[in-house]
């Protein structure tokens, strides 16, 4: 079930949000609305469904909207027209109590600038959201210490935000969504002001804890590398609008327009597609039915020079060179066992390319590249790994 | 051109007047409740320093400086206090400190939810804002006048004035110090679930404290300043014995009440202000 579901959403700034809505229904631009009726329109009609364990990364540049957007999915600003549905109930109707509750048992939001606490310690930090719902002190500092442990600031309890630094603090901020023990944690810029090597660190951290917590995540970002490298999808936001959502291969491989197009131009494309779109379809022999002459007429007429042989469940088996295939073809030999190799590379297909570079400048073999079950889906020689990483149908640019 | 123009006079003077006046006659009742809780207060007050002997006052006014300070904020409190007990001045600055206390301790009572009350609702700020100007900068002896009509002269006028006078900074900081809690921490107590009963005290006042305080200690120092103008109406203290320096121009009697007004105002200043930067810790 969809854990959260957003339903043509619109959060319209100004004095008359009524008719900046009609004149938006009608297909009027956003300037010339803007210009009409002194209305700006912040998010414009926005759909989208987030599963329960997934994270869901929303990405635009400032001025898009985005913070916007993730402010109406726990009314810290409330939408003007459109519908939030968590768990299947709209959010958008409830009452002042019934919010209250939302935020403190359902959803947490941590912010780009920490928000924390100047006056109180770490602990007491991590703690606010326990306190003001009256739970004793004991519980709630057992419970503090329990989340600062999971974000890695055990010792620090007692030390006050600004003696620690960014990174800390946004742990510190973590902690304190964290121990409420949301479904829903909204995210917005959470490392957009730290360093970038702490970031790249958080990010680490934040796919670690989220293996260990599974929680819905809808992280809000700018920064196109943080969204491919955290988001299980993407929606790319745009003057207020979702102009694409797709998993990060999607987005990088099918870019929905010029915009979706012009942003992905630049990212490092290793760290994101997969063994499994720039492997190619597999050339095997099946051991039980076909033998050396087989294989070397097959070899032969694909121009390789190896070649992978199958049990008939489609398990690899091993790898024949070319000349040894020759060999037992002129002894009119039946059986590949004296011939086959295990010294291949193998690759999960969610392996990521960058990771398949160091082996593919080792061997000799392609890379076998096989599913969850084992069996062989794909190969990927040297050639695709470079037309893979280039972008435009780079293949015919390899010699 | 200009003196050809006939325009009407409005009586703003006369309307102020006739209002003081049905104020005088149909709230009574309150001015008079007014009266003696203010009375009983500021000479309770009054009655209480002036019994203890003043060495033991002043001991505990340094000791509270150093608690709050340093040793030497103890150290200039003990000097200071004796030297205005050496020069004569003892009753009057005690009279005097009790008229600052009951008027500032007033003046916060009202001071700091109105500047709550403004942070919180844009409306109330517009309302709140010119009003204050008004306090602020007509001048403090304007205010002597209505105040002896509705109370009696004296200490309880002078305080009224005084309260006035002095309450305009701990509302505009208060003010101030809640609308600079930054947005995102204000989100994230939001957030959190947080009533807004809450959110007040449990986020915006404290992180707000080190302003209101800088807004206390200027109440309390505008008080002082007021109460020796409030000598005026018979308020009596410190600022009786300017006037009297004053009227016979005596210039060194004048000089050692005004010295003494100063080291007043320097050790009640010192002390507020440590007071702050606890807060901020």
């Amino acid at each position: 079930m969809a854990e959260l579901e957003v339903k043509n959403l619109y959060k319209i700034f100004g004095p008359s949000p009524k008719n900046a809505y009609k004149l938006s229904k009608e297909g009027v631009g956003k300037d010339e609305i803007l210009k009409k009726t002194g209305n700006t329109i912040g998010v414009n009609n926005v759909s989208f469904t987030v599963n329960e364990g997934e994270t869901f990364v929303v990405m635009g540049l400032s001025g898009s909207g985005k913070s916007t957007l993730i402010r109406c999915l726990n009314r810290l600003q409330d939408p003007t027209y459109g519908e939030v549905h968590v768990n299947g109930k709209n959010i958008v109707s409830l009452n002042k109590e019934e919010l209250r509750d939302l935020r403190r048992n359902k959803m947490s939001m941590v912010f780009q600038n920490f928000g924390l606490f100047p006056h109180r310690t770490v602990r007491q930090n991590v703690d606010y959201g326990l306190e003001i719902q009256g739970i004793a002190l004991e519980e709630r500092k057992k419970r503090a210490y329990e989340a600062l442990e999971l974000v890695g600031l055990k010792g620090y309890e007692e030390m006050k935000p600004n003696e620690l630094s960014g990174g800390m603090q946004q742990r510190v901020g973590l902690a304190r969504a964290l121990v409420l023990d949301p479904d829903i944690l909204l995210m917005d810029e959470a490392f957009s002001a730290l360093d970038p090597l702490i970031k790249r660190n958080m990010q680490d951290e934040l796919i670690e804890l989220q293996e260990k917590v599974r929680k819905t995540i809808v992280f809000i970002t700018h920064d196109l590398d943080e969204a491919l490298k955290l988001g299980d999808r993407i929606a790319v936001m745009y003057e207020g609008t979702i102009v694409q959502i797709g998993t990060p291969e999607e987005i990088l491989t099918e870019p929905a327009n010029d915009y979706v197009r012009d942003f992905v131009e630049n990212v490092d494309r290793t760290k994101v597609l997969t063994a499994e779109t720039i492997m190619k379809k597999p050339i095997a022999v099946v051991d039980s039915k076909e033998g050396p002459s087989a294989a070397l007429r097959r070899m032969k007429k694909e121009e390789i020079s190896s070649i992978f042989v199958l049990d008939k469940d489609r398990k690899i088996k091993g790898i024949i060179d070319i000349k040894d295939a020759k060999r037992l073809s002129d002894k009119k030999e039946k059986s590949f066992e004296k011939i086959l190799k295990q010294d291949f590379d193998t690759a999960k297909l969610t392996t990521r390319i960058i990771d398949l570079l160091p082996i593919a400048s080792q061997t000799h073999y392609p890379i076998a590249v096989l599913d969850e079950k084992n069996r062989l889906s794909g190969v990927i020689v040297r050639v695709s790994l470079i037309s893979g990483i280039s972008r435009n149908g780079g293949e015919q640019h390899v010699e | 051109m200009l003196n050809d123009l006939t325009i009407p006079q409005i009586p703003i003077g006369d309307l102020f007047e006739r209002f003081i006046r049905f104020l005088q006659r149909n709230f009574d009742f309150f001015f008079e409740a007014v009266n003696v809780i203010i009375r009983s207060l500021v000479q309770n007050l009054n009655g209480l320093l002036i019994f203890l002997p003043g060495i033991i006052v002043i001991i505990i006014f340094s000791l509270l400086a150093w608690w709050v300070g340093t040793k030497w904020l103890g150290l200039f409190t003990l000097i200071g206090l004796i030297l205005i007990y050496s020069m004569g001045f003892w009753s009057s600055a005690v009279s005097t400190l009790s008229l600052v206390l009951v008027s500032s301790i007033i003046a916060l009572i009202i001071g700091i939810p109105l500047g709550i009350l403004a942070s919180k609702s844009e409306r109330a700020s517009s309302i709140i804002r010119p009003l204050l100007d008004f306090m602020q900068t007509m001048p403090a002896f304007v205010y002597l006048i209505p105040a002896i009509i509705l109370f009696e002269r004296g200490a309880v006028a002078g305080t009224i004035a005084t309260v006035i006078f002095a309450m305009p900074p701990v509302v505009r900081l208060t003010n101030l110090g809640i609308r600079q809690v930054p947005t995102d921490v204000i989100e994230a107590a939001k957030s959190l679930g947080s009533t807004g009963k809450q959110l007040l005290f449990k986020v915006q006042l404290p992180i707000s404290l080190p302003t209101i305080f800088a807004g206390i200690n200027q109440t309390i120092m505008l008080a002082l300043s007021m109460v020796v103008i409030a000598s005026m109406i018979g308020a009596g203290g410190l600022g009786q014995d300017v006037r009297t320096a004053l009227s016979r121009v005596n210039i060194g009697f004048g000089f050692e009440a005004g010295l003494a007004v100063v080291i007043l105002a320097m050790i009640i200043d010192r002390i507020t202000q440590s007071f702050g930067d606890k807060a901020k810790n």
